[in-house]
């Protein structure tokens, strides 16, 4: 079994039409090589993007995951978050792009149940504002929660600080945030690490993603933003 | 003299506690980590996935110039940053990079909203467009502008212990924010706890706004006249304090 493969063959997973989720939280934990590397194959396209955010959208130039929407490789978003990103919110002006927008915690928590096997779950979060149109209710012990349902992905690109070869991962500081719950909610999981470990290498009571969930490892440390 | 928001963040302050672990927005709810005690520690939550964060470090980039962008990403990464002089992978909810104090930490996310819609954080922050009598709040979207998406907002309101909304009690037209009822798309119904403006402290009690605290040389009807919603006031209403 070997996991390590070049960049182009790991990109080359997702095919157009797909779901691909996005790890990261604007630069952090993002995977930048992966992303700008899916950017030169314009040919796959058509996609749904599941994703915290769309990059910084401060820069001066497109920047992170809102490189995919401005080369026309994208559908639609499913994210939570866009800041004052005024570039996405022109393409979603001219109803190039179909938006929508989650709250934070309740699309961690479908990607966490997609990965998990539940088959939907209830939160209070979004009762009573747009987030609740459309869907079912319960109230439980005198509160009122909205059902949501699990959230997965053809393909999730995710990125590590060091994994081995088996596709055991750390991540460093901030960086974990949607990486861990979206490689367990896609049918192909693309880790790029910063740096590439043997097996063993690694404590075992370190690793912070077990590498049964990752398929294709790419060392990448290059694309920092 | 102190500015309006100046005011707030200042009353904001003296709500929270040694020891509390505290979700603080972006903006005027982040001025309040100006006015705290060198004597207690708040824990602050950032949902983005990290406890125990202590200062924002400037951008030191031209963002039009990716060079200038990535040069200072490599410097605070394996070079000279840690957890205690900043690092390029340790950033807090605003995407800005931060320091921790010793006994902080970092998670990921399913572990950071576990934290906010269950319970477990002591206080939010966050600041406000409107806010209605019943308690509602909207603060994530003005109809017909940039669309920014709420984040984590929803789900804070809908976890925290305590939600505390910052917030200048009138818009800058002087049109009032203290609504009957949110005309603006909510982030939460039935969610707010006190809300801090620079004229008074607006407490929710038994799902009912009290006036419990007003700033200096306030009036009664001075708050009446700039508030739509019906407000009542506390027997004795304390006295907000005004920063130098």
């Amino acid at each position: 079994m070997n996991k390590v493969t070049d960049i182009v063959t790991a990109v080359k997973q997702v095919k157009s039409g797909d779901t691909l989720m996005l790890g990261g939280f604007c630069h952090s934990g993002s995977p930048y090589n992966l992303l700008y590397e899916l950017e030169k194959h314009p040919e796959i396209n058509n996609l749904t993007l599941v994703s915290e955010d769309m990059g910084y959208g401060l820069a001066g130039f497109p920047q992170g995951q809102e490189v995919l929407v401005f080369n026309k490789q994208v559908k639609e978003l499913i994210i939570s978050f866009l800041g004052k990103n005024k570039r996405i919110n022109e393409a979603i002006e001219s109803k190039e792009l179909k938006l929508t927008l989650v709250p934070q915690g309740t699309l961690i928590e479908r990607i966490r149940a997609g990965g998990a096997g539940i088959g939907g779950f209830y939160t209070p979060t979004g009762v009573g504002t747009v987030v609740e149109e459309g869907k079912e209710t319960k109230t439980i012990d005198g509160r009122k929660y909205l059902l949501e349902y699990p959230l997965r992905a053809n393909v999730a690109f995710i990125k590590a600080h060091k994994a081995d070869r088996m596709g055991n991962a750390i991540f460093r500081y901030s960086t974990s945030n949607f990486n861990i719950a979206m490689a367990t909610a896609a049918d192909i999981v693309v880790l790029e690490t910063e740096e590439l470990m043997e097996c063993g290498e690694i404590e075992p009571d370190q690793v912070g993603l077990p590498g049964v969930f990752v398929d294709y490892i790419v060392p990448a440390e290059k694309v920092v933003f | 003299m102190a500015t309006k928001k100046e005011i707030v963040a200042r009353n904001i302050a003296t709500m929270l506690h040694d020891g509390d672990f505290v979700n603080l927005g972006v903006g005027l709810p982040a001025m309040a980590s100006n006015y705290l005690s060198k004597d207690i520690t708040i824990w602050f939550h950032g949902e983005n996935g990290a406890i125990g964060q202590k200062e924002e470090l400037p951008f030191e980039w031209d963002w039009n110039d990716r060079d200038s962008c990535i040069s200072w990403l490599e410097k605070h990464g394996d070079g000279d940053g840690d957890w205690r002089t900043g690092h390029r992978d340790l950033t807090n909810a605003n995407d800005a990079f931060i320091t921790l104090i010793p006994g902080g930490c970092c998670f990921d996310t399913v572990m950071s909203f576990t934290m906010a819609r269950g319970g477990h954080l002591d206080a939010t922050v966050l600041g406000g467009l409107q806010v209605d009598e019943e308690g509602n709040l909207a603060n994530w979207m003005v109809p017909g502008k940039t669309i920014s998406g709420m984040g984590g907002a929803m789900d804070l309101v809908a976890g925290s212990k305590k939600v505390i909304v910052a917030m200048e009690h009138c818009s800058k037209d002087g049109a009032p924010k203290l609504l009957k009822k949110c005309t603006m798309p909510l982030t939460g119904v039935h969610c707010v706890d006190v809300v801090v403006t620079d004229l008074c402290i607006i407490e929710f009690i038994k799902g009912k706004p009290v006036v419990t605290a007003m700033a200096p040389g306030t009036t009664k009807e001075s708050i009446i006249a700039q508030t739509e919603m019906t407000l009542t006031f506390s027997e004795n209403p304390a006295t907000m304090l005004i920063p130098d």
